[in-house]
């Protein structure tokens, strides 16, 4: 791989051993991929925390070496200075206000603060959400960046129009010490167009359709890039950051375009940009229906545990819970939390909404989701959730079963804690 | 080839040439899926199982196996958690795929066994779960030995 001089001199130690080390990656990183070079980025989201009760050993040593074992496969402990690029912090596992609800010991806790101390300081932006681009970091088109969270990334190269891979906890923590990442994959131009055709024969809309359709989607289609055709209405924030989480988890879909509403493809030849359509999905109501019985785990319709906000709510998505919730009270059987980003909560939390979700027995959360942090309600084995993402990885990493549905077929199963949802 | 003529101790023997992708070389039994793999939510990192749902391999563990698959997908915690299954002992011996991204070739990288992907022939229509394959990057091939049937 092609290094310029200054690339060169971070590789051989002249400006630290920190980034010597980060160098060193990722040079393996990009020869592995065959890159070329490698590419300034000063957009970098990545996963900095020290959470999970697996690295409490690593702790022990310091922050120093948890950066340098994770965040850069480093065997040699290099002391961590000020990151190069701008750089933030995507979710952890513990909300730093409601650990005890999610059930996590004070010890773990009191180590992700000083966790956040350490990395905050070294100026990692403690955004602490799957969703960056809803609390202030909206990349514009074209810029390069290197970012984790597979539903981030799609969204931010398919409505942002900026450029990642899905990079990884080791990629993002050598990229924020030196301002560079492998010039490889969806960085480059040609790579972005779209590959897939999709025929879309029923109407989709609201949020439960869009999440069915990139359900169905990453699996047909995997890490191509459809481009949507058909029956689809307008869009908004949280429509696509349904779809694209949802594709981003049955496969491994990074990019896609909307013609007209995607800002790579103003028509659909844009979209595919003299690329051969190499395959047409149709997507129709058997498919909707195949997507939705492959999310549908559970037989059993009482309810233990309602998740909303993955990826995390925006605050009209809070807001919505809230009204839906207004002056009920959920079962005694169920417990509902609700995620949404800590700089949301903020706004929640002064509008009443908080206060409106609690009066109903439900808790806001922020900083973390089930899925990630691996703690759900003491007992639960039946959850119900809007989010496909969440329904596709909970019970292969808790062992519940999930039913999925609309926000409000989950909040009347967090009321009267049964499933009572289906498809319309 | 008829057992009664072969020679107990020559099964038959594949040589396969490819890209090095992390260098090395290692070998052993091989473990085969054609579904593509999530790290983040699709393995336990603790002893290398494949823990997705509607997964070929679910309940199979691919620790010191030469693992065999078409790619990534998923989660991108894929690196992270082949990371930590190598920290906690459980990473596979080698690894061959087909279909190069970030999220594989990250993955492979910092689990720091042997990698080879882009091999001259299809390694999921050669390698069946079972078979001896040695792995060696630096070289750039593979060497399959047919388990007997």
């Amino acid at each position: 791989m092609k290094l310029t001089d200054y690339e060169q001199a971070m590789y051989d130690g002249v400006h630290g051993r920190a980034k010597a080390r980060a160098m060193d990656l990722l040079v393996r990183y990009g020869e592995a991929l065959s890159a070329e070079r490698l590419v300034a980025t000063n957009n970098v989201a990545g996963a900095f925390n020290a959470s999970t009760p697996s690295v409490r050993e690593l702790v022990k040593k310091g922050f120093d070496a948890v950066y340098s074992e994770l965040n850069l496969d480093s065997k040699e402990v290099v002391e961590v200075p000020r990151m190069a690029a701008n750089t933030c912090q995507l979710i952890t596992g513990i909300d730093n206000a409601n650990w005890r609800v999610q059930g996590i010991p004070d010890d773990l806790a009191e180590q992700q603060k000083r966790g956040e101390e350490f990395f905050g300081s070294r100026g990692i932006n403690m955004f602490a959400t799957c969703t960056p681009y809803q609390v202030g970091n909206v990349p514009v088109k074209g810029e390069h960046c290197a970012w984790m969270e597979s539903s981030a990334v799609v969204y931010c190269n398919s409505v942002l129009g900026a450029r990642t891979n899905t990079e990884g906890k080791e990629s993002t923590g050598a990229a924020a010490l030196t301002g560079r990442i492998p010039y490889w994959g969806y960085h480059i131009a040609e790579n972005r167009r779209g590959t897939h055709r999709v025929e879309i024969d029923i109407d989709v809309d609201d949020i439960m359709d869009w999440g069915l359709l990139g359900y169905y989607l990453g699996e047909i289609i995997d890490d191509e890039i459809p481009v949507l055709t058909g029956r689809y209405r307008q869009p908004n924030l949280i429509k696509l950051k349904h779809f694209g989480a949802a594709a981003a988890s049955s496969g491994g879909v990074e990019m896609y375009h909307i013609p007209d509403i995607t800002p790579e493809a103003r028509s659909i030849e844009e979209a595919f940009g003299g690329n051969r359509v190499r395959d047409t999905v149709r997507y129709g109501e058997a498919e909707r229906r195949a997507a939705y019985d492959n999310l549908n785990c559970a037989t059993d319709r009482n309810v233990d545990f309602v998740m909303l906000g993955c990826p995390h709510n925006s605050i009209d998505q809070v807001w919505l819970i809230a009204s839906l919730l207004d002056g009920r009270k959920i079962s005694a059987n169920t417990q509902l939390w609700v995620h949404t980003p800590r700089a949301l909560r903020d706004v929640a939390d002064r509008n009443g909404y908080t206060r409106m979700i609690m009066d109903a027995g439900g808790f806001v959360m922020s900083d973390t989701c089930p899925a990630i942090s691996r703690h759900m309600p003491k007992g639960t084995r039946v959850v119900a959730t809007d989010s496909a993402k969440q329904a596709h990885y909970l019970p292969a990493i808790t062992g519940v079963s999930a039913w999925f549905g609309s926000v409000k077929d989950c909040v009347e199963a967090a009321i009267s804690g049964r499933w009572e949802g289906g498809l319309q | 080839m008829s057992d009664t003529l072969a020679p107990t101790n020559d099964a038959a023997r594949i040589v396969l040439r490819g890209r090095k992708v992390v260098g090395g070389c290692a070998e052993g039994e091989a473990i085969v899926t054609r579904d593509t793999i999530s790290g983040w939510g699709g393995i336990n990192e603790r002893d290398g199982t494949v823990i997705e749902r509607r997964h070929e391999l679910r309940g199979q563990s691919f620790k010191d196996k030469v693992l065999v698959f078409p790619g990534a997908k998923g989660s991108s915690g894929w690196s992270a958690y082949f990371h930590m299954a190598r920290l906690n002992g459980a990473s596979p011996r080698a690894m061959i795929f087909n279909k190069m991204t970030t999220k594989v070739a990250l993955g492979a990288v910092v689990t720091h066994a042997p990698a080879m992907t882009e091999l001259e022939r299809d390694p999921l229509q050669i390698i069946e779960t079972g078979d001896w394959v040695k792995v060696d990057a630096d070289n750039g091939i593979v060497e399959i030995t047919k388990r007997r049937r």
